[in-house]
Parts: structure tokens; C-alpha cells; sequence
């Protein structure tokens, strides 16, 4: 299923996106790093859904805003995406950084989201599961902690770098640390509202994520306690490539049920 | 200010000194004795003659134990009388709260009477780490936090000051400071456009501090403030310019660099060393100099000899004529008004301190005084 490249303006940020597929619309949310390539999980979604992944503002293609200063800047952002596109029940699937973003939306709207997929969201913290520091990490020690079987760390360590692969990796981390620097990769206001989330939820999590302990996945149930919780065995930070299949198969079950 | 008894093979061990090295190393009782050690140094520069002691701001690190200078120059602005007390400078965009400085810095100016000098400065990336700060917002606050300060320092009180980082309804300084119109203020700098863009800009003329790094980077960024002041229409003045570097100067040449060997390795290769990350976290610096640092990582984060600073002018070293003669040649290259030399480094002991301070202030400092 090809995806297309797309671009929309939206509240003046030149946003960049890929679509593909046909079905009910699911928004993916990337990560830290960004969504540089079509992976192999958006492919297998697309054969069931609309897939858009969007470059957030300050990521990628897209646009660096003047306004971009914190995690609720990026949820207006994101609810005026939704509009702007005119999705509805969207299926919002975000991952650690996009979590974060998709917690933030669903507390201020959900007219037009459907369900939520929360995949190893940053956004709250727990006590005893502290995260690793993704800003004092070395780049190798980085990736390897965003698995748990290290083949899927060695094949990302193989991608030769590019000046533009380094240029893109540098705006996406400046963005980070703008978003998430302090408090770090969560927003001590958001737990207070969410139970204002009154859309199905799943929380998807690693045991192994040595990213986001497990530890936060439990505290999230418990703020979210009509959530289900799936954790997945032998798995790190990003299910959706580490165990592609399942984390497909869970997605399809959950926002198609 | 470093923590001179430091257990050296666990700083190594840690790969840094910064942010992570584990404070069961600092011993207080030794603490304790370097403090009054360090401050009767300071004191002890105004004795020999020196213009002006300059102490400066560092967070949970064995480099440099003052996190707060305002604590240092205030013990300084009582036992000294005569000299300038240079404070190198406040690390702005890390304060909460920047009328705090503009009222401590106020305060020291008034207590000595108009002896202070006033260094703004963002903190280093480090510093970013250990309070948590925003680095991405790290220029805005500075430019901020001193308009304010400034505001403050000259401004009939009370006003009101509506910034996007720091609102306050009421600015109105008790005490204001001693120098009319303020005290002056100097920029102490690793080197960068921007900022050499601001502090030259006529509004301003702050002095600008180039801080320990190889001379060829001193003189091109001594230049590019000259230049920087010629585009703006004007023409720098010597005493806007400024370079700091550690100095030791020995009775022979041999002597010296045999006495300041250990002790210079130590401070460049323990004290001063980081990895990347610490250094430059994100939105420090703009992230074409995070490139080019990236690809200088190999020399700016390997070990130095101190015959290779020497040969860099990391370091200046020798006998009194020979760092006379390196520090004449280097102002007929750069004409710096202010030169600040680092007579204590990394693990330089106090009798070697004081040796070298003498020798520089009897055998060096008068000469580089006609200079000028």
C-alpha cells in the first residue's frame, strides 16, 4: 500500500505528511526521532486504515513555528490538524513523544478522535521508574537502549549518516528538548485532567523499555482505569517494530471492536 | 575554584567532573581549607598589585566550587579595599529570579563602593543538565533577565516589567548600584557570533571576555568583535576586548613548565572535560556550531599535553621574560585591554599559587601595563 507525501498549513506551520490506505482514519504520532521513512507497521495499518504520520511541528519536514514553546502548543496544533483535514473518529496512535501529544489532545477534545492507542506515551510520571536521560545519552548507548533484541538496534547503527540524516536528527532533538526538557517528558498538569479522556484507550508498553520503565504503563492504568493494558514480553521502547505483528494485530482488534 | 583534592582517578573513572561524579567525593573539612585558601589568594592579588580579582559560577561540579560568586565577592568586597572585584560572571537564564542579581550585584557594588564588575553569562551547557533549565530557551532568558537587570540598575522605580519569561509589577532596586550609570559589564564568552553580535552593539559595548581557548580562536574572535563594531559605525575601543587564560610562570622556563606540568594536565584533561552532550545540549548553541563541533570532537575532547597547549596557547608558561615577551607579542596582535590570568589551575597547590602570582606580578605585570 504506497503512501503519498503531503503538505498542509495549519495555524501557519507548513506540515509535512505521509498517507496511505483506505479505511477508517488512524493518525500516527511519532517519537523523539521522528518519522523519517515509512516503517513496516504503517504499511500493514494501511491495508485497514487511512494512515496519515505526520511530521510534528519542529520535526522532519515540517515547519519550526515561532509559537512552538511547549506540549499544549503541539495539542492545539494537532486538534486544528484533525479540523483542518476533517477526520473523524480518527484512530490517534502515539508513540512515547506522540502519546504524550495524544494525552494532551484527548484531555482538550476528542469531537473527532475515535480511540486512543497509547504506545510507551511519555506525559506522566511515576515514582521509581525514572527515564533514561535522553539527553545525556551518547547516540550509540541511545539506540541500543531503545531495544530489546539488539538486532533491531544493529540494523538502525548500520543506516550510514548523511548531512541529512545529522541536520534532521538535530532538529528533532532541539525540538525535544524544547517540549520535554523541563519538566522532563511529562507535564505535571496533565494527570489532573485525565479523566476527561472519554474515548476507548489502550495502553501498549514493553516490559523491557529501558526508555519509559514499565513501572509508568501501571501508573497510567491506574490514572486511566478504564484503559486496557497490554505489555508485551522480550520488548523495548518501540513495539511497533519490535514486535510489528502483534502490535498490528492489537491495534486492528482494539479500534475496530 | 576547583576542588583541588579531588581523588583525580575517579573523576577519570567518571569520564567527567560535571553533573554526575558523585558528591561523596567532596570532603567538607578539605573544603573547608581550600575555600580560605582560594579567598586568601584573591586577597592576596591586591597586595601585589593586581587591577582586578575575578571570581565566577559553576554548578555541582569538582571544577569550580562556587556555585554562587555573590558569595565569594561579597567576602572579597570587605577584606579588599583598593581592588575591582570582577563577578564572571552571573549565570543569568539559570536564575529564577533575575532582580536577585541586579540586587546582590547592587549590593556588593555598594558595600565596596563601586568596585564592581558585573559578568553576565548563560551558564555552560552542563549547567543546563544539573538545574534542569530549558537549554532551547537559554538566549531568550539571557536577553531578558539583563534587559530587566539593567532596567533595574538605571530606571527610576518603582515600574512595571512585563517580560515573556519574567513579569514583575513592581521593579524598584533598594539598594541601586554605587556606579553611575552601572557597573560595567563584561561578557565572558566561549566565542560565538551572537554573542559577540550583542555585546558590541552600540547600545551596549559591553567588554567581551574571551575565556581559555587556543589563541588563534582568541584572535579570530578579538577580530570579529573589532570588525563587528566597525560595521555597526563605530570603533572598538581596547578595553572592550578581553581574553582570560592560565598562566604559570616559573623562575626558568624549565622550572616552569616542570612545576605547572601535572597541574595544567589535571585541569584540561580532568577538570574541564565533558562529553558532547553535557557541553552543547540542545538550543545552547545553534546547531551549525553544534555541527562544527561535532566535527572538531576529536581534538576538543582528547587529552592535551601541556607542551600542546603551550603550542596552542591553551597555556602561557615560563620564565618572567618569556611570558612577558609571549603576552607582548600577543597584544601587538590583538590589543586586548584586559588580560585575566588564571594563576590557579586544576590542581596547582597553594605555594605554587602564590610563587606564580609574585613572579607575575613583579617580573610580568609591569611591563604589560605600559602597553596599554
Amino acid at each position: 500500500m504506497p503512501f503519498t507525501d503531503h503538505s498542509v498549513s495549519v495555524h501557519g506551520c507548513k506540515t509535512h505528511y505521509r498517507r496511505g490506505g483506505k479505511g477508517a482514519p488512524l493518525v500516527f504520532l511519532h517519537g523523539a526521532s521522528g518519522a523519517p521513512v515509512v516503517l513496516p507497521f504503517m504499511e500493514k495499518l494501511a491495508t485497514r486504515f487511512d494512515v496519515l504520520v505526520p511530521d510534528h511541528p519542529g520535526y522532519g519536514q515540517s515547519d519550526e513555528p515561532e509559537w512552538l514553546e511547549n506540549i499544549h502548543d503541539v495539542a492545539y496544533f494537532y486538534l486544528d490538524f484533525l479540523q483542518k483535514l476533517d477526520l473523524k473518529g480518527a484512530v490517534v496512535v502515539g508513540s512515547s513523544m506522540g502519546g504524550w501529544m495524544a494525552m494532551e489532545m484527548a484531555v482538550r477534545n476528542t469531537a473527532r478522535i475515535g480511540s486512543l492507542v497509547l504506545v510507551s506515551p511519555a506525559g506522566i510520571r511515576a515514582d521509581g521508574a525514572e527515564p533514561a536521560d535522553i539527553f545525556l545519552l551518547p547516540q550509540e548507548a541511545m539506540v541500543r537502549r531503545l531495544f530489546h533484541d539488539q538486532k533491531y538496534a544493529e540494523a538502525r547503527l548500520a543506516i550510514p549518516e548523511t548531512p541529512e540524516s545529522i541536520d534532521l536528527a538535530l532538529k528533532n532533538r532541539h525540538t525535544t528538548a524544547r517540549l520535554a526538557w523541563e519538566p522532563r517528558l511529562h507535564d505535571p498538569h496533565l494527570t489532573k485532567w485525565l479523566h476527561r479522556i472519554d474515548v476507548p484507550v489502550s495502553i501498549v508498553w514493553g516490559a523491557q523499555d529501558r526508555i519509559l520503565p514499565v513501572g509508568i504503563a501501571h501508573e497510567l492504568k491506574r490514572l486511566l482505569p478504564k484503559a486496557e493494558l497490554n505489555i508485551l514480553e522480550r520488548c523495548g521502547h518501540l513495539p511497533q517494530v519490535e514486535k510489528m505483528e502483534e502490535f498490528c494485530e492489537l491495534v486492528v482488534r482494539f479500534a475496530c471492536r | 575554584m576547583p576542588y583541588a583534592d579531588l581523588d583525580l582517578a575517579a573523576g577519570r573513572k567518571n569520564g567527567t567532573v560535571w553533573v554526575t561524579l558523585p558528591n561523596r567525593n567532596f570532603d567538607p573539612e578539605k573544603g573547608h581549607k581550600l575555600y580560605n585558601r582560594y579567598l586568601d589568594e584573591l586577597e592576596y592579588g591586591e597586595e601585589l598589585g593586581f587591577d582586578a580579582v575575578g571570581v565566577n559560577e559553576h554548578h555541582q561540579t569538582a571544577y569550580g566550587l562556587m556555585p554562587s560568586p555573590i558569595v565569594t565577592a561579597s567576602a572579597l568586597a570587605r577584606k579588599t579595599k583598593r581592588v575591582k572585584i570582577a563577578i564572571l560572571g552571573s549565570a543569568l537564564p539559570l536564575r529564577s529570579h533575575p532582580l536577585m542579581v541586579a540586587e546582590e550585584h547592587a549590593m556588593i557594588d555598594v558595600i565596596s563602593g563601586g568596585r564592581l564588575i558585573s559578568g553576565f553569562v548563560r551558564g555552560i551547557g552542563a549547567e543546563y543538565h544539573t538545574f534542569g533549565v530549558n537549554p532551547t530557551f537559554s538566549h531568550d532568558r539571557f536577553h531578558e533577565a539583563h534587559d530587566l537587570i539593567v532596567r533595574a540598575w538605571t530606571e527610576p522605580g518603582p515600574f512595571a516589567f512585563h517580560g515573556h519569561h519574567y513579569n514583575v509589577q513592581y521593579v524598584n532596586l533598594w539598594p541601586r548600584p554605587y556606579q553611575r550609570p552601572h557597573p560595567p559589564i563584561w561578557i565572558p564568552s566561549q566565542g560565538s557570533k551572537e554573542t559577540i553580535d550583542w555585546a558590541s552593539h552600540p547600545e551596549r559595548r559591553y567588554t567581551y571576555l574571551q575565556t581559555f581557548s587556543p589563541v588563534k580562536v582568541v584572535q579570530r574572535y578579538l577580530k570579529s568583535y573589532r570588525d563587528t563594531c566597525a560595521g555597526y559605525g563605530y570603533q572598538c575601543d581596547d578595553r572592550q576586548l578581553g581574553w582570560a587564560v592560565p598562566v604559570y610562570v616559573g623562575d626558568t622556563d624549565e622550572s616552569a613548565r616542570a612545576e605547572a606540568k601535572q597541574h595544567f594536565e589535571a585541569f584540561r584533561n580532568v577538570f574541564v572535560k565533558m562529553p558532547l552532550e553535557m557541553l552543547l545540549p540542545p538550543g545552547y548553541t545553534s546547531r551549525e556550531s553544534l555541527k562544527n563541533v561535532m566535527k572538531a570532537k576529536a581534538q576538543m575532547f582528547g587529552d592535551v599535553t601541556i607542551d600542546q597547549a603551550l603550542e596552542l596557547g591553551l597555556f602561557v608558561c615560563g620564565s618572567a621574560e618569556t611570558v612577558t615577551k609571549a603576552f607582548e607579542g600577543y597584544w601587538r596582535e590583538m590589543r586586548f585591554g584586559n588580560l585575566l590570568v588564571m594563576c590557579q589551575f586544576g590542581t596547582l597547590p597553594a605555594n605554587l599559587t602564590r610563587a606564580n602570582m609574585e613572579r607575575f606580578a613583579r617580573g610580568v605585570m609591569p611591563r604589560l601595563k605600559t602597553l596599554n
